[in-house]
């Protein structure tokens, strides 16, 4: 066990520094730079643009940019962002917390939603309730989160006028109202993100149930006389869960690099928005340090899901 | 005939032989608006009457909060490194200049006692040099006393190279000494007419020496209060999260009386112009948002029954087509729109001329614009001395088709025009944003009923306006035949909106397409007119040659203005901010109140 984790940790570097070297490259090759903003300010010659691109090291070579990059990051240093002259490091801590917060609550609304209502419609398929639920996730995920988004903001803020949706960062009020002011600004977001993610994902449970559901061996825990409720629980659940694991654990990186459309709607500070707004002003050294996060976080949940395998299902050894 | 009278009449307000209202009275029979005599009076040497905005609080605070909200927010706080309008209107919350500019464009103090002027022996006479009076008694949010050191030394940062401030341009052909601690004066090499650039508005905002006297140079990205600004405006800073969220707190030492109003301020960032245009019109969660590039019907239909309504302020930022001189398909020691080439099609004037008439302003206005526009047929919309009367435009698909069949340029048999071979084929690039391509498509509906084909191309703003050497898409290399984007006029003066199209700025491969004269024009007479104005120190004289450089260009067709752009903010009912076309929307931020 110990060894197939450390073996995995070990092909994951060749890889990881793979994904640096292309992001890297598409990066620097993609036009823009983060002075655009100066161009037609009158204020400002051109020469000092000039002047700042080459401070920044910007008309440097790109594999020289590379290995400077490269080795700043192996120690430790990320670099600092070109559009607000401070370290990639703090800039992404300061977001980070928002978006575990409605990201991460997004995804157990989704959990919560998707695993009771997915078990259940495969207990009794093509029942009313399994055509109801049916109908509902198609609808879920064919409607796009901008839309559901916009949707939301103008029923609940404008015509009912109950929410606000402006997220605010950090709220003023102390004790139990910054707790329900808290709640009542994630509502709109996490709904919009949660319902989403519900959608397919309680299909990707009914499928994977009612794949379960019909083996032998659930017939036999019937037959030993066993209850309905301990039957799927105990014993069709836990296989069907396989696959779902490996979903969600797939899903677990999007928690930290945030959701790019719904941040920007509803205004969360979170990853996603740094991300975008860093993207379009070509601050390359936010964006490489966000996405190369997001790849690391990417291939460590993938050997989590692994071994979670293992621990769901004992057959599936690791070697 | 109306200057020399203008002259006497100058010379009398200044000998006290003729009062003020008098002459603005005159004026306004002459057809002058009456912010325009003032102004006339001002660069005729006479001191600016202080109009105070009309501020209502008598007493500081008690306004409860102040919610600002930016569509892009404020990514850094020290107003010598801004890149853009957010990160300056961000800083101003915290740090002040000198003095800044009200809606009229003239000079409000804000850290000194009086406004330089001749009488009051500020302003030298031969225009080289200006000596501020700094206000006693000013104390930094840290309860330091703020003096002439501190401006001296925000000179001394900002011009050296390594500090990496965009302020360069403005503090480093330039010298400050200390006269005494209350007292420091401005030295140009040259006689400068228009002195009120350094420590000025926001490129003019004032850093505390010592906190950042071990920052300058190299280490100028290393200093703490980078993030955590000190200065000595109307709201202590608090809190900051780049693109995220600015909070201050009022500051109880104000130098100001009964200011500020507001106890807490705060500017949040992120979204887009609709939804900040929604929060504060239609459901009021904010106070006031910036920048609404939102089509005016969008806002006309959140106005009805908000709780909020847009406000405009005019300065002289200009949407405009320029024509490329130069031929951008023809290669000449690897570059293309080379200064060595003529442009095929553009050369011949009659074309430029047809072009001019089939650029439909009244349709754009009414269709694209709405209110946050004027129709013009000036490259030089402000301020209003400056403004041509001798220029007129208009929209006729028949004089352009008259002017084009005079010229020799017939209809092919594909409905084409063509002239010795050449087809009058365009290629129009602009960048991308809705009401760019609305306007391209109506130049191009025009343009194919005189017979010319245009091509439209649209590039992403982060690569049109990069100067990025290698990308051949930027807005200062012009591989097109024409193109359209804004500049904006950050102060209320023409030297550098105008100094542009002087021959010595082409923009050449030679220069790294720095050079700010991208339609590559060049003209004996406007460089002359350019060359006397900035060398002019007599007010009327100079805005004669401004006039006249402006006239140049438009009797040649360098550009073809489109709008004149005004800015658009959205206030809640009972805010009364205080805004400038010439400045950021917060300059004069200590003066905001709520009406209760």
């Amino acid at each position: 066990m110990r060894q197939y984790v450390l073996r995995r940790l070990l092909i994951a570097v060749p890889s990881l520094l793979g994904i640096s070297l292309v992001l890297f490259i598409v990066l620097a090759l993609a036009p823009g730079d983060p002075f655009s903003e100066l161009a037609t300010n009158p204020n400002v010659p051109p020469e000092v643009a000039a002047a700042l691109r080459a401070k920044f090291g910007l008309d440097d070579p790109i594999y020289l940019r590379y290995l400077h990059w490269l080795s700043a990051m192996l120690q430790g240093d990320w670099g600092f962002s070109f559009v607000s002259r401070m370290n990639v490091d703090t800039l992404i801590l300061q977001r980070l917390p928002t978006t575990l917060y409605v990201i991460g609550s997004a995804q157990l609304l989704a959990l919560t939603i998707a695993i009771p209502v997915g078990v259940y419609a495969a207990t009794k398929p093509y029942s009313i309730f399994d055509q109801i639920a049916n109908t509902l996730a198609f609808i879920g995920f064919s409607l796009p989160t901008f839309f559901t988004g916009l949707l939301f903001i103008l029923l609940f803020s404008i015509t009912l006028d109950w929410l606000p949706f402006v997220y605010t960062s950090d709220i003023k009020a102390t004790g139990f109202r910054w707790v329900i002011e808290q709640v009542r600004q994630a509502i709109m977001p996490v709904m919009v993100l949660g319902l989403f993610q519900a959608a397919s994902m309680t299909r990707f449970v009914r499928s994977a149930m009612l794949d379960v559901i019909r083996l032998d061996y659930v017939t036999t825990a019937r037959a030993k006389g066993l209850g309905q409720a301990r039957v799927i629980v105990k014993h069709a659940m836990r296989n069907a869960m396989i696959p779902v694991v490996t979903l969600v654990a797939l899903q677990m990186p999007a928690v930290f690099g945030g959701a790019i459309v719904t941040e920007q709607i509803f205004r969360i500070p979170g990853i996603g928005s740094l991300l975008i707004s860093s993207i379009l002003s070509n601050d390359t050294p936010v964006v490489m340090a966000v996405t190369f996060v997001f790849a690391c976080l990417v291939v460590l949940f993938n050997l989590i899901a692994d071994v979670l395998y293992g621990w769901l299902d004992p057959r599936i050894s690791l070697r | 005939m109306l200057d020399t009278e203008l002259r006497s009449m100058i010379d009398e307000v200044k000998d006290g032989r003729m009062d003020r209202r008098a002459f603005v009275q005159r004026m306004i029979a002459f057809g002058l608006t009456a912010p325009m005599a003032t102004q006339i009076l001002a660069i005729g040497g006479v001191a600016m009457a202080q109009s105070p905005a009309p501020y209502k609080p008598t007493k500081r605070g008690g306004g409860g909060p102040l919610k600002l909200l930016w569509w892009q927010g404020p990514t850094l706080l020290n107003p010598h490194f801004a890149t853009g309008t957010k990160d300056q209107d961000g800083s101003r919350l915290f740090y002040e200049p000198l003095a800044s500019w009200d809606s009229s464009g003239n000079l409000c103090p804000i850290l000194v006692a009086e406004i330089p002027s001749i009488q009051n022996g500020g302003l030298a006479a031969d225009g080289k040099s200006v000596t501020w009076k700094l206000k006693p008694g000013v104390k930094w949010h840290d309860g330091k006393p703020f003096t002439a050191d501190d401006v001296v030394f925000n000179w001394e940062y900002a011009r050296d190279p390594a500090t990496s401030a965009l302020t360069i341009g403005v503090y480093q052909d330039i010298t400050v000494e200390k006269v005494d601690d209350l007292t420091v004066r401005v030295l140009f090499k040259n006689p400068t007419p228009f002195w009120a650039d350094a420590f000025v508005a926001v490129v003019g905002c004032i850093l505390p020496k010592h906190l950042f006297a071990d920052y300058k140079g190299a280490k100028s990205r290393e200093a703490p209060n980078n993030l955590k600004p000190v200065g000595t405006g109307p709201y202590k800073f608090v809190e900051f999260k780049p693109g995220d969220v600015v909070r201050g707190e009022l500051n109880p030492d104000y130098h100001m009386p009964n200011r500020p109003y507001f106890d807490t301020i705060e500017i949040k960032g992120g979204g887009d112009a609709v939804s900040a245009a929604r929060a504060v019109i239609q459901t009021g969660e904010y106070d006031y948002a910036w920048n609404m590039q939102v089509e005016d019907d969008v806002l006309l239909r959140l106005e009805k029954g908000g709780k909020g309504k847009t406000v405009y302020s005019t300065g002289g930022d200009i949407e405009f087509i320029a024509l490329n001189f130069t031929d951008p398909n023809t290669e000449v020691d690897g570059e293309r729109s080379s200064i060595k080439t003529k442009h095929p099609l553009l050369s011949d004037p009659a074309v430029r001329k047809a072009l001019a008439l089939l650029v439909d302003r009244d349709a754009m206005q009414k269709h694209i614009y709405g209110r946050a526009g004027r129709t013009t047929a000036n490259f030089l919309n402000g301020p209003d001395q400056f403004v041509s009367k001798n220029t007129k435009w208009e929209f006729s698909i028949e004089k352009a088709t008259q002017l084009l069949e005079e010229a020799g340029w017939k209809v092919g048999a594909d409905g084409i025009r063509e002239k010795d071979g050449k087809k009058l084929k365009l290629l129009y690039q602009t960048s991308t944003n809705g009401p760019r391509q609305k306007t391209q498509a109506i130049v191009k509906q025009a343009c194919q009923k005189a017979g010319i084909d245009v091509e439209l191309k649209s590039v992403v703003a982060s690569v049109f306006f990069s100067s990025d050497v290698a990308n051949p898409d930027t807005y200062s290399k012009f591989y097109a035949d024409i193109e359209m984007f804004q500049i904006p006029m950050t102060q209320p003066d023409p030297a550098q909106h105008m100094r542009r199209f002087h021959s010595r700025f082409v923009a050449t491969k030679e220069n790294k397409w720095q050079g700010r004269n991208f339609p590559r024009w060049v003209n004996k007479e406007f460089d002359a007119a350019i060359d006397a104005a900035e060398a002019e120190v007599d007010p009327i004289k100079r805005a004669a040659f401004y006039i006249k450089a402006n006239d140049i260009m438009w009797q040649d067709t360098v550009v073809i203005p489109v709008m004149h752009r005004l800015k658009v903010g959205a206030a809640t009912n009972s805010l009364r901010p205080v805004l400038s076309g010439w400045t950021n929307d917060t300059d004069n931020i200590q003066d905001w109140y709520r009406e209760t």
